[in-house]
Protein backbone atom coordinates (compact mmCIF):
# COMPACT_ATOMS: atom_id res chain seq x y z
CA UNK A 1 0.00 0.00 0.00
CA UNK A 2 1.17 3.80 -0.35
CA UNK A 3 2.01 5.43 2.65
CA UNK A 4 2.79 9.21 3.70
CA UNK A 5 6.58 9.20 5.29
CA UNK A 6 6.31 12.81 6.16
CA UNK A 7 4.93 16.44 5.12
CA UNK A 8 5.65 19.61 5.22
CA UNK A 9 3.50 23.33 4.79
CA UNK A 10 5.04 26.72 3.86
CA UNK A 11 2.53 29.59 3.92
CA UNK A 12 1.59 32.95 5.75
CA UNK A 13 0.87 30.84 8.57
CA UNK A 14 3.92 29.11 9.35
CA UNK A 15 6.73 26.99 8.06
CA UNK A 16 5.81 23.79 9.41
CA UNK A 17 2.95 21.39 9.35
CA UNK A 18 2.82 21.73 12.92
CA UNK A 19 2.63 25.66 12.95
CA UNK A 20 0.24 25.46 10.38
CA UNK A 21 -2.06 23.11 11.66
CA UNK A 22 -2.19 25.05 15.22
CA UNK A 23 -3.36 28.00 13.49
CA UNK A 24 -5.94 27.38 11.06
CA UNK A 25 -7.23 25.15 14.50
CA UNK A 26 -7.38 28.45 16.08
CA UNK A 27 -9.16 30.08 13.29
CA UNK A 28 -5.99 32.28 12.03
CA UNK A 29 -5.82 33.65 8.71
CA UNK A 30 -3.42 35.91 6.82
CA UNK A 31 -5.45 37.11 4.26
CA UNK A 32 -5.03 40.65 3.90
CA UNK A 33 -6.52 43.57 1.54
CA UNK A 34 -3.77 44.91 -0.97
CA UNK A 35 -3.95 48.51 -2.50
CA UNK A 36 -1.76 48.72 -5.20
CA UNK A 37 0.76 45.99 -4.30
CA UNK A 38 2.35 45.50 -7.38
CA UNK A 39 0.91 48.29 -9.45
CA UNK A 40 -2.27 46.99 -9.79
CA UNK A 41 -5.11 48.98 -10.37
CA UNK A 42 -7.98 47.29 -8.13
CA UNK A 43 -7.31 46.76 -4.40
CA UNK A 44 -7.36 42.29 -3.76
CA UNK A 45 -7.19 39.89 -0.39
CA UNK A 46 -4.66 37.67 -0.66
CA UNK A 47 -2.62 35.33 1.70
CA UNK A 48 1.06 36.50 0.91
CA UNK A 49 4.61 35.34 2.09
CA UNK A 50 6.69 37.47 4.28
CA UNK A 51 9.55 37.38 1.58
CA UNK A 52 12.26 38.20 3.71
CA UNK A 53 11.56 35.13 6.33
CA UNK A 54 11.47 32.77 3.20
CA UNK A 55 15.07 34.63 2.18
CA UNK A 56 16.32 34.10 6.25
CA UNK A 57 15.26 30.42 5.93
CA UNK A 58 16.59 29.99 2.35
CA UNK A 59 19.75 31.64 3.28
CA UNK A 60 20.34 28.35 5.97
CA UNK A 61 20.69 26.32 2.87
CA UNK A 62 21.89 27.84 0.02
CA UNK A 63 22.60 31.24 -1.83
CA UNK A 64 19.45 33.21 -1.96
CA UNK A 65 20.59 34.81 -5.11
CA UNK A 66 20.94 32.10 -6.61
CA UNK A 67 17.14 30.84 -6.70
CA UNK A 68 13.79 32.56 -7.33
CA UNK A 69 11.11 33.36 -5.05
CA UNK A 70 9.18 30.82 -5.96
CA UNK A 71 12.39 27.93 -6.55
CA UNK A 72 13.19 28.67 -2.67
CA UNK A 73 9.63 28.03 -1.40
CA UNK A 74 9.79 24.38 -3.09
CA UNK A 75 13.30 24.01 -2.18
CA UNK A 76 12.07 24.67 1.22
CA UNK A 77 9.49 22.50 1.65
CA UNK A 78 10.99 19.34 0.29
CA UNK A 79 13.85 20.23 2.42
CA UNK A 80 12.20 20.10 5.74
CA UNK A 81 10.03 17.02 4.70
CA UNK A 82 13.09 15.06 3.93
CA UNK A 83 14.88 16.09 7.34
CA UNK A 84 12.70 14.38 8.88
CA UNK A 85 13.25 11.43 7.07
CA UNK A 86 16.29 9.07 6.44
CA UNK A 87 15.95 9.15 2.94
CA UNK A 88 18.62 9.90 0.41
CA UNK A 89 17.30 12.48 -1.93
CA UNK A 90 20.17 11.29 -4.33
CA UNK A 91 18.88 7.33 -4.88
CA UNK A 92 17.70 7.08 -8.34
CA UNK A 93 14.35 5.10 -6.26
CA UNK A 94 13.52 8.78 -5.08
CA UNK A 95 11.70 10.79 -7.82
CA UNK A 96 10.08 14.40 -7.31
CA UNK A 97 6.90 14.98 -8.58
CA UNK A 98 5.84 19.34 -9.00
CA UNK A 99 2.07 20.48 -8.76
CA UNK A 100 2.27 24.11 -10.49
CA UNK A 101 0.03 25.79 -12.49
CA UNK A 102 2.24 29.06 -13.11
CA UNK A 103 5.76 28.89 -11.70
CA UNK A 104 7.77 31.20 -12.04
CA UNK A 105 5.63 33.31 -14.35
CA UNK A 106 6.82 36.41 -13.12
CA UNK A 107 10.02 36.34 -15.17
CA UNK A 108 7.15 37.31 -18.45
CA UNK A 109 7.21 40.82 -17.04
CA UNK A 110 10.27 42.43 -19.20
CA UNK A 111 10.48 45.03 -16.40
CA UNK A 112 12.16 41.91 -14.10
CA UNK A 113 15.84 41.06 -14.32
CA UNK A 114 17.77 39.05 -12.73
CA UNK A 115 17.21 35.29 -13.83
CA UNK A 116 17.03 33.87 -17.13
CA UNK A 117 13.64 34.21 -19.05
CA UNK A 118 13.82 30.55 -19.78
CA UNK A 119 13.16 29.57 -16.06
CA UNK A 120 9.17 30.58 -16.49
CA UNK A 121 9.61 26.64 -17.90
CA UNK A 122 8.27 24.71 -15.31
CA UNK A 123 10.27 21.69 -15.70
CA UNK A 124 13.21 23.83 -16.01
CA UNK A 125 12.00 25.48 -12.24
CA UNK A 126 11.42 21.64 -11.14
CA UNK A 127 15.40 20.84 -11.87
CA UNK A 128 16.16 23.72 -10.06
CA UNK A 129 15.19 21.48 -6.84
CA UNK A 130 16.19 18.58 -8.38
CA UNK A 131 20.01 19.61 -8.94
CA UNK A 132 19.66 21.51 -5.09
CA UNK A 133 19.25 17.41 -3.95
CA UNK A 134 21.69 16.13 -6.37
CA UNK A 135 18.81 13.96 -7.60
CA UNK A 136 19.39 12.72 -11.05
CA UNK A 137 15.95 11.89 -12.16
CA UNK A 138 14.09 14.07 -14.68
CA UNK A 139 11.30 15.82 -12.23
CA UNK A 140 7.47 15.44 -13.45
CA UNK A 141 5.63 18.61 -13.21
CA UNK A 142 1.72 18.20 -12.95
CA UNK A 143 -0.19 21.32 -14.49
CA UNK A 144 -3.49 20.24 -14.69
CA UNK A 145 -5.06 23.90 -12.94
CA UNK A 146 -6.55 23.52 -9.70
CA UNK A 147 -6.65 20.09 -9.09
CA UNK A 148 -3.11 19.37 -10.08
CA UNK A 149 -1.84 19.01 -6.15
CA UNK A 150 -4.40 16.00 -6.15
CA UNK A 151 -3.14 14.53 -9.72
CA UNK A 152 0.47 14.75 -8.40
CA UNK A 153 -0.59 13.03 -5.42
CA UNK A 154 -2.59 10.14 -7.90
CA UNK A 155 1.00 10.08 -9.91
CA UNK A 156 2.96 9.61 -6.72
CA UNK A 157 0.62 6.38 -6.06
CA UNK A 158 1.42 4.87 -9.54
CA UNK A 159 5.24 5.93 -10.12
CA UNK A 160 5.14 3.57 -6.16
CA UNK A 161 2.60 1.13 -7.54
CA UNK A 162 4.57 0.29 -10.13
CA UNK A 163 7.70 -0.18 -8.61
CA UNK A 164 9.66 2.18 -10.32
CA UNK A 165 10.59 4.42 -7.68
CA UNK A 166 10.48 3.13 -3.85
CA UNK A 167 9.65 7.09 -2.63
CA UNK A 168 8.34 10.00 -4.52
CA UNK A 169 8.28 13.58 -3.03
CA UNK A 170 5.41 15.49 -3.94
CA UNK A 171 6.01 19.51 -4.20
CA UNK A 172 2.80 21.53 -4.84
CA UNK A 173 3.45 25.58 -4.97
CA UNK A 174 1.89 28.59 -6.19
CA UNK A 175 3.71 32.21 -5.62
CA UNK A 176 1.07 35.38 -6.38
CA UNK A 177 1.95 38.16 -9.07
CA UNK A 178 0.79 40.58 -11.32
CA UNK A 179 -0.09 37.75 -13.81
CA UNK A 180 -2.62 35.40 -11.96
CA UNK A 181 -4.05 38.07 -9.53
CA UNK A 182 -5.11 40.10 -12.83
CA UNK A 183 -6.34 37.11 -14.42
CA UNK A 184 -8.73 35.87 -11.82
CA UNK A 185 -9.72 39.96 -11.28
CA UNK A 186 -10.61 39.95 -15.55
CA UNK A 187 -12.66 37.02 -14.26
CA UNK A 188 -14.94 38.78 -11.74
CA UNK A 189 -13.60 35.39 -9.97
CA UNK A 190 -11.97 37.49 -7.02
CA UNK A 191 -13.92 39.02 -3.34
CA UNK A 192 -12.41 41.75 -2.29
CA UNK A 193 -13.42 40.71 1.16
CA UNK A 194 -11.92 37.63 3.01
CA UNK A 195 -14.13 34.60 0.80
CA UNK A 196 -16.81 32.71 2.64
CA UNK A 197 -16.98 29.37 1.16
CA UNK A 198 -20.67 27.94 0.61
CA UNK A 199 -22.06 30.94 2.31
CA UNK A 200 -25.27 32.27 0.90
CA UNK A 201 -23.10 35.74 0.53
CA UNK A 202 -20.26 34.40 -1.04
CA UNK A 203 -18.57 36.53 -3.77
CA UNK A 204 -15.35 34.99 -4.97
CA UNK A 205 -12.42 33.55 -3.94
CA UNK A 206 -9.11 35.04 -2.66
CA UNK A 207 -5.34 34.08 -3.55
CA UNK A 208 -2.45 32.74 -1.44
CA UNK A 209 1.28 32.11 -1.57
CA UNK A 210 2.01 28.24 -0.26
CA UNK A 211 4.74 25.62 -0.59
CA UNK A 212 3.37 21.70 0.56
CA UNK A 213 5.47 18.50 0.56
CA UNK A 214 3.82 14.83 1.15
CA UNK A 215 6.74 12.42 0.90
CA UNK A 216 4.76 9.06 -0.25
CA UNK A 217 6.26 5.39 -0.48
CA UNK A 218 5.10 1.81 -0.35
CA UNK A 219 4.42 -0.31 2.49
CA UNK A 220 3.68 -4.22 2.81
CA UNK A 221 2.54 -3.68 6.18
CA UNK A 222 0.55 -0.98 6.75
CA UNK A 223 0.90 -0.15 10.95
CA UNK A 224 -2.47 1.77 12.82
CA UNK A 225 -0.72 5.05 12.80
CA UNK A 226 0.32 5.39 8.96
CA UNK A 227 -1.74 7.45 6.53
CA UNK A 228 -3.02 5.11 3.55
CA UNK A 229 -3.72 7.21 0.33
CA UNK A 230 -5.95 4.51 -0.95
CA UNK A 231 -7.61 5.28 -4.57
CA UNK A 232 -7.61 8.59 -6.62
CA UNK A 233 -9.68 9.32 -9.81
CA UNK A 234 -9.19 12.38 -12.28
CA UNK A 235 -12.65 12.93 -14.48
CA UNK A 236 -13.80 15.97 -16.96
CA UNK A 237 -16.86 17.23 -16.94
CA UNK A 238 -16.84 17.60 -20.91
CA UNK A 239 -18.82 20.58 -20.66
CA UNK A 240 -17.09 24.10 -20.39
CA UNK A 241 -13.44 25.07 -19.92
CA UNK A 242 -13.91 28.16 -17.83
CA UNK A 243 -17.19 27.43 -15.95
CA UNK A 244 -18.35 23.60 -13.85
CA UNK A 245 -20.74 21.78 -14.72
CA UNK A 246 -24.39 22.17 -13.66
CA UNK A 247 -24.69 18.49 -12.99
CA UNK A 248 -21.57 18.42 -11.38
CA UNK A 249 -20.39 15.44 -13.84
CA UNK A 250 -16.99 15.23 -13.26
CA UNK A 251 -16.69 15.83 -9.27
CA UNK A 252 -19.37 13.22 -9.08
CA UNK A 253 -18.13 10.63 -11.23
CA UNK A 254 -14.56 11.38 -9.26
CA UNK A 255 -16.09 11.02 -6.09
CA UNK A 256 -18.03 7.77 -7.32
CA UNK A 257 -14.32 6.32 -8.16
CA UNK A 258 -12.72 6.82 -4.84
CA UNK A 259 -15.60 5.90 -3.00
CA UNK A 260 -15.62 2.13 -4.57
CA UNK A 261 -17.32 -0.03 -1.97
CA UNK A 262 -16.37 1.92 1.11
CA UNK A 263 -19.53 2.36 3.46
CA UNK A 264 -20.04 6.74 3.57
CA UNK A 265 -20.73 5.64 6.92
CA UNK A 266 -16.44 5.25 7.67
CA UNK A 267 -15.65 8.85 6.06
CA UNK A 268 -15.07 12.00 8.92
CA UNK A 269 -15.64 14.48 6.18
CA UNK A 270 -14.88 15.80 2.49
CA UNK A 271 -12.47 18.66 2.16
CA UNK A 272 -13.77 20.31 -0.38
CA UNK A 273 -12.55 22.66 -3.25
CA UNK A 274 -15.01 25.17 -1.65
CA UNK A 275 -13.24 28.76 -3.31
CA UNK A 276 -16.57 30.83 -2.30
CA UNK A 277 -16.90 31.24 -5.98
CA UNK A 278 -20.79 31.22 -6.86
CA UNK A 279 -20.45 28.31 -9.43
CA UNK A 280 -17.93 26.09 -8.16
CA UNK A 281 -19.45 25.76 -4.43
CA UNK A 282 -22.77 25.50 -5.68
CA UNK A 283 -21.62 22.45 -8.28
CA UNK A 284 -19.44 20.98 -5.36
CA UNK A 285 -23.07 20.51 -3.53
CA UNK A 286 -24.34 18.66 -6.96
CA UNK A 287 -21.89 16.17 -7.15
CA UNK A 288 -21.78 15.36 -3.46
CA UNK A 289 -25.69 14.67 -3.08
CA UNK A 290 -25.07 12.74 -6.51
CA UNK A 291 -22.59 10.79 -5.07
CA UNK A 292 -24.90 9.66 -1.92
CA UNK A 293 -22.72 11.82 0.42
CA UNK A 294 -24.97 14.56 1.87
CA UNK A 295 -24.53 13.07 4.50
CA UNK A 296 -21.07 12.93 5.17
CA UNK A 297 -19.66 16.53 7.17
CA UNK A 298 -18.12 19.05 4.56
CA UNK A 299 -15.32 21.29 5.22
CA UNK A 300 -13.15 23.93 3.19
CA UNK A 301 -10.24 25.55 4.25
CA UNK A 302 -9.63 28.63 1.41
CA UNK A 303 -10.79 31.09 4.24
CA UNK A 304 -7.61 30.65 5.80
CA UNK A 305 -5.34 30.58 2.53
CA UNK A 306 -6.89 31.49 0.10
CA UNK A 307 -6.94 29.64 -3.12
CA UNK A 308 -3.07 28.33 -3.01
CA UNK A 309 -3.51 26.87 -7.00
CA UNK A 310 -0.87 24.32 -7.43
CA UNK A 311 -0.02 23.86 -3.46
CA UNK A 312 -3.76 23.41 -2.67
CA UNK A 313 -4.73 19.67 -3.14
CA UNK A 314 -1.16 18.79 -1.12
CA UNK A 315 -1.82 21.43 1.92
CA UNK A 316 -5.04 20.66 2.32
CA UNK A 317 -4.56 16.89 2.16
CA UNK A 318 -1.82 17.54 4.84
CA UNK A 319 -4.10 19.56 7.30
CA UNK A 320 -6.71 17.06 6.58
CA UNK A 321 -4.86 14.79 8.32
CA UNK A 322 -3.30 15.97 11.01
CA UNK A 323 -7.14 17.24 11.52
CA UNK A 324 -8.23 13.68 11.80
CA UNK A 325 -4.42 12.76 14.51
CA UNK A 326 -6.25 15.42 16.02
CA UNK A 327 -9.85 13.89 15.86
CA UNK A 328 -10.87 16.88 14.45
CA UNK A 329 -13.34 18.22 11.82
CA UNK A 330 -11.40 21.53 10.76
CA UNK A 331 -14.31 24.35 10.79
CA UNK A 332 -15.16 26.44 7.39
CA UNK A 333 -13.76 29.64 8.18
CA UNK A 334 -15.57 32.46 6.61
CA UNK A 335 -19.11 30.31 6.37
CA UNK A 336 -22.03 31.26 8.30
CA UNK A 337 -25.42 30.36 6.31
CA UNK A 338 -26.16 27.47 4.06
CA UNK A 339 -25.75 28.99 0.44
CA UNK A 340 -25.72 26.05 -2.01
CA UNK A 341 -29.41 24.42 -3.12
CA UNK A 342 -28.62 20.82 -2.14
CA UNK A 343 -28.24 20.84 1.55
CA UNK A 344 -24.59 20.03 3.21
CA UNK A 345 -23.67 19.27 6.47
CA UNK A 346 -21.06 22.25 7.15
CA UNK A 347 -19.78 24.11 10.32
CA UNK A 348 -17.72 27.24 11.41
CA UNK A 349 -16.65 25.22 13.98
CA UNK A 350 -14.59 22.86 15.10
CA UNK A 351 -16.05 19.14 15.55
CA UNK A 352 -14.98 16.07 16.90
CA UNK A 353 -14.57 12.84 14.66
CA UNK A 354 -13.57 9.64 15.50
CA UNK A 355 -13.46 8.78 12.38
CA UNK A 356 -10.42 7.80 10.56
CA UNK A 357 -10.86 8.49 6.24
CA UNK A 358 -11.59 11.55 4.31
CA UNK A 359 -11.49 12.77 0.65
CA UNK A 360 -10.09 15.71 -1.02
CA UNK A 361 -11.93 17.03 -3.51
CA UNK A 362 -11.00 19.56 -6.53
CA UNK A 363 -11.94 20.71 -9.27
CA UNK A 364 -10.51 23.52 -12.29
CA UNK A 365 -10.24 25.55 -15.31
CA UNK A 366 -10.34 22.80 -18.36
CA UNK A 367 -13.32 21.09 -16.81
CA UNK A 368 -11.23 19.09 -14.81
CA UNK A 369 -12.45 17.13 -11.17
CA UNK A 370 -10.25 15.02 -8.78
CA UNK A 371 -10.92 13.22 -5.64
CA UNK A 372 -8.65 11.33 -3.42
CA UNK A 373 -9.58 8.88 -0.67
CA UNK A 374 -7.39 8.67 2.46
CA UNK A 375 -7.16 6.54 5.27
CA UNK A 376 -5.35 6.08 8.51
CA UNK A 377 -4.49 2.45 9.13
CA UNK A 378 -5.52 0.19 6.61
CA UNK A 379 -7.02 0.16 3.02
CA UNK A 380 -10.51 1.00 2.60
CA UNK B 1 -3.30 -1.22 -36.17
CA UNK B 2 -1.84 1.91 -33.85
CA UNK B 3 -2.82 4.60 -35.10
CA UNK B 4 -0.59 8.26 -35.36
CA UNK B 5 -0.84 11.99 -36.15
CA UNK B 6 2.58 13.85 -36.19
CA UNK B 7 2.30 18.05 -36.93
CA UNK B 8 4.89 20.38 -37.35
CA UNK B 9 4.95 23.92 -38.94
CA UNK B 10 5.61 22.00 -42.37
CA UNK B 11 4.69 18.71 -42.22
CA UNK B 12 1.40 16.24 -41.25
CA UNK B 13 1.82 12.93 -41.73
CA UNK B 14 -1.00 10.50 -40.71
CA UNK B 15 -0.51 6.51 -39.77
CA UNK B 16 3.14 7.43 -41.24
CA UNK B 17 1.52 8.84 -44.62
CA UNK B 18 2.16 12.41 -45.62
CA UNK B 19 -1.40 14.22 -45.61
CA UNK B 20 -1.47 17.53 -48.59
CA UNK B 21 -1.54 20.71 -47.66
CA UNK B 22 -0.78 24.25 -48.86
CA UNK B 23 0.11 26.30 -46.40
CA UNK B 24 2.38 26.25 -42.84
CA UNK B 25 2.98 27.73 -39.82
CA UNK B 26 -0.05 29.15 -37.54
CA UNK B 27 -1.98 29.07 -41.31
CA UNK B 28 -1.23 25.49 -41.37
CA UNK B 29 -3.61 24.49 -38.27
CA UNK B 30 -6.29 26.75 -40.15
CA UNK B 31 -5.93 25.17 -42.89
CA UNK B 32 -6.12 21.63 -41.31
CA UNK B 33 -9.11 22.78 -39.81
CA UNK B 34 -11.17 23.95 -42.79
CA UNK B 35 -10.41 20.84 -45.11
CA UNK B 36 -11.03 18.10 -42.47
CA UNK B 37 -13.05 19.08 -39.89
CA UNK B 38 -14.95 22.96 -40.32
CA UNK B 39 -18.12 22.41 -38.00
CA UNK B 40 -16.37 23.84 -34.80
CA UNK B 41 -16.10 27.74 -35.01
CA UNK B 42 -15.14 27.57 -31.30
CA UNK B 43 -11.36 26.72 -32.88
CA UNK B 44 -10.78 30.56 -33.97
CA UNK B 45 -11.16 31.20 -30.19
CA UNK B 46 -8.66 28.98 -29.34
CA UNK B 47 -5.03 29.41 -28.18
CA UNK B 48 -1.84 27.68 -30.38
CA UNK B 49 -1.69 24.96 -28.21
CA UNK B 50 -5.52 24.34 -28.20
CA UNK B 51 -5.54 24.47 -32.00
CA UNK B 52 -3.02 22.25 -32.30
CA UNK B 53 -4.40 19.39 -30.10
CA UNK B 54 -8.06 19.76 -31.41
CA UNK B 55 -6.53 19.64 -35.32
CA UNK B 56 -4.55 16.37 -34.18
CA UNK B 57 -6.78 14.63 -32.35
CA UNK B 58 -9.40 15.21 -34.89
CA UNK B 59 -7.03 13.64 -37.59
CA UNK B 60 -6.31 10.88 -34.93
CA UNK B 61 -9.59 9.72 -34.20
CA UNK B 62 -10.78 10.30 -38.21
CA UNK B 63 -8.04 7.58 -38.85
CA UNK B 64 -9.38 5.35 -35.85
CA UNK B 65 -13.30 5.42 -37.55
CA UNK B 66 -15.02 4.60 -34.94
CA UNK B 67 -18.24 6.01 -33.83
CA UNK B 68 -17.64 9.32 -32.21
CA UNK B 69 -19.48 11.49 -30.04
CA UNK B 70 -20.79 8.57 -27.41
CA UNK B 71 -20.87 9.82 -23.67
CA UNK B 72 -17.93 7.94 -22.23
CA UNK B 73 -15.99 7.50 -19.05
CA UNK B 74 -13.06 5.13 -20.24
CA UNK B 75 -10.75 7.02 -22.56
CA UNK B 76 -8.13 9.78 -21.14
CA UNK B 77 -6.67 11.99 -22.45
CA UNK B 78 -2.76 12.73 -20.90
CA UNK B 79 -0.82 15.27 -22.82
CA UNK B 80 3.27 16.17 -22.49
CA UNK B 81 5.31 19.41 -23.22
CA UNK B 82 8.05 21.26 -22.49
CA UNK B 83 6.86 24.89 -22.77
CA UNK B 84 3.17 24.36 -21.22
CA UNK B 85 0.79 27.28 -21.60
CA UNK B 86 3.99 29.85 -22.85
CA UNK B 87 2.63 31.28 -26.32
CA UNK B 88 -1.06 31.82 -24.10
CA UNK B 89 0.95 33.09 -21.03
CA UNK B 90 2.97 35.74 -23.59
CA UNK B 91 -0.35 36.75 -25.06
CA UNK B 92 -1.64 37.28 -21.68
CA UNK B 93 1.31 38.97 -20.66
CA UNK B 94 0.97 41.61 -22.87
CA UNK B 95 -2.36 42.78 -22.31
CA UNK B 96 -1.16 43.83 -18.45
CA UNK B 97 2.30 44.64 -19.39
CA UNK B 98 1.70 48.33 -20.05
CA UNK B 99 0.50 50.19 -16.55
CA UNK B 100 -0.86 52.96 -19.53
CA UNK B 101 -2.81 50.46 -21.59
CA UNK B 102 -3.82 47.94 -19.23
CA UNK B 103 -6.11 45.35 -20.49
CA UNK B 104 -6.44 42.13 -18.57
CA UNK B 105 -8.38 39.80 -20.78
CA UNK B 106 -10.30 36.69 -19.59
CA UNK B 107 -10.50 35.59 -23.09
CA UNK B 108 -6.58 35.33 -23.24
CA UNK B 109 -6.13 34.24 -19.12
CA UNK B 110 -8.14 31.27 -19.71
CA UNK B 111 -6.06 29.75 -22.26
CA UNK B 112 -2.84 30.48 -19.34
CA UNK B 113 -2.98 26.69 -18.16
CA UNK B 114 -1.60 23.72 -20.47
CA UNK B 115 -4.42 21.16 -19.37
CA UNK B 116 -7.43 23.55 -20.96
CA UNK B 117 -6.57 21.91 -24.40
CA UNK B 118 -7.53 17.97 -22.91
CA UNK B 119 -10.85 19.97 -21.93
CA UNK B 120 -11.63 21.30 -25.25
CA UNK B 121 -10.81 17.28 -26.57
CA UNK B 122 -13.09 16.42 -23.68
CA UNK B 123 -15.56 18.70 -24.63
CA UNK B 124 -15.61 18.02 -28.36
CA UNK B 125 -15.91 14.46 -27.67
CA UNK B 126 -17.81 13.46 -24.51
CA UNK B 127 -14.73 12.20 -22.84
CA UNK B 128 -15.81 11.85 -19.03
CA UNK B 129 -12.45 9.98 -18.52
CA UNK B 130 -9.06 11.33 -16.53
CA UNK B 131 -7.21 14.33 -18.39
CA UNK B 132 -3.80 15.37 -17.56
CA UNK B 133 -0.96 17.43 -18.59
CA UNK B 134 2.08 16.79 -17.39
CA UNK B 135 5.62 18.77 -18.53
CA UNK B 136 8.98 17.75 -18.31
CA UNK B 137 11.62 20.35 -19.49
CA UNK B 138 13.45 17.59 -22.44
CA UNK B 139 10.94 15.46 -24.22
CA UNK B 140 12.09 11.98 -22.95
CA UNK B 141 10.16 8.73 -25.18
CA UNK B 142 10.47 6.23 -22.00
CA UNK B 143 8.69 9.05 -19.69
CA UNK B 144 6.05 9.95 -21.22
CA UNK B 145 5.43 5.78 -22.02
CA UNK B 146 6.21 5.27 -18.44
CA UNK B 147 3.30 7.84 -17.71
CA UNK B 148 0.96 6.65 -20.34
CA UNK B 149 1.24 2.77 -18.57
CA UNK B 150 0.57 4.37 -15.02
CA UNK B 151 -2.71 6.30 -16.53
CA UNK B 152 -4.02 2.54 -16.79
CA UNK B 153 -4.07 1.97 -12.92
CA UNK B 154 -7.27 3.48 -13.26
CA UNK B 155 -9.47 0.58 -13.46
CA UNK B 156 -11.80 2.51 -15.53
CA UNK B 157 -9.25 3.40 -18.34
CA UNK B 158 -9.75 1.20 -21.22
CA UNK B 159 -7.75 3.80 -23.80
CA UNK B 160 -5.74 7.00 -24.10
CA UNK B 161 -5.31 9.34 -26.53
CA UNK B 162 -2.00 10.79 -25.72
CA UNK B 163 1.33 12.44 -26.85
CA UNK B 164 3.67 14.98 -27.16
CA UNK B 165 1.91 18.82 -27.73
CA UNK B 166 3.92 21.47 -27.70
CA UNK B 167 4.45 24.84 -29.15
CA UNK B 168 6.21 28.19 -27.99
CA UNK B 169 4.47 30.77 -30.50
CA UNK B 170 1.98 30.77 -33.02
CA UNK B 171 3.95 29.43 -35.55
CA UNK B 172 6.38 27.10 -33.64
CA UNK B 173 4.37 23.62 -32.69
CA UNK B 174 4.83 19.94 -32.65
CA UNK B 175 2.58 17.18 -32.04
CA UNK B 176 2.99 13.54 -31.88
CA UNK B 177 -0.27 12.02 -30.56
CA UNK B 178 -1.82 7.89 -30.48
CA UNK B 179 -4.29 6.06 -29.47
CA UNK B 180 -3.21 3.64 -26.78
CA UNK B 181 -5.25 0.57 -25.95
CA UNK B 182 -4.91 -0.66 -22.45
CA UNK B 183 -3.11 -4.69 -22.87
Amino acid sequence: MIVKVSDNIISPLGMSTAENYAAVKAGRSELKRHDGLWNLPEPFTASLMDRNKVEQAFAELADNERYTFFEKMIILSAKKALAQTDIDPTSDKVLFILSTTKGNVFLLDKRKTGFPAERVRLGLAAKQMTDFFHNHNTPIVLSNACISGVCAQIQAMRELASGHFDYVVTVGADVQSAFIVSGFQSFKALSVEPCKPFDANRCGLNLGDAAATIIYTRKEKVDETDWVACRGAIRNDANHISGPSRTGEGSYRALRAVLGDMNPDQIAFINAHGTATPYNDEMESVAIERAGLSQVPVNGLKGYYGHTMGAAGILETILSMQAIDDHNILATKGFETIGVTHPLVLSNQNQPTEKRAFIKLLSGFGGCNAALLMKKGGAA
Amino acid sequence: MQHEVYITPEMVMVDGKALNHKEKDAALLTELYRAHIGDYPKFFKMDTLCKLGFVASELLLQAEGAPRFEPREDRAVVFFNRNASLQADTVYQATIQDPDNFYPSPAAFVYTLPNIVTGEIAIRNKYFGETSFIVMDEKDEKIMARELQNAFQDPMMKSILGGWLDCTDENHFEAKLSLIFKS
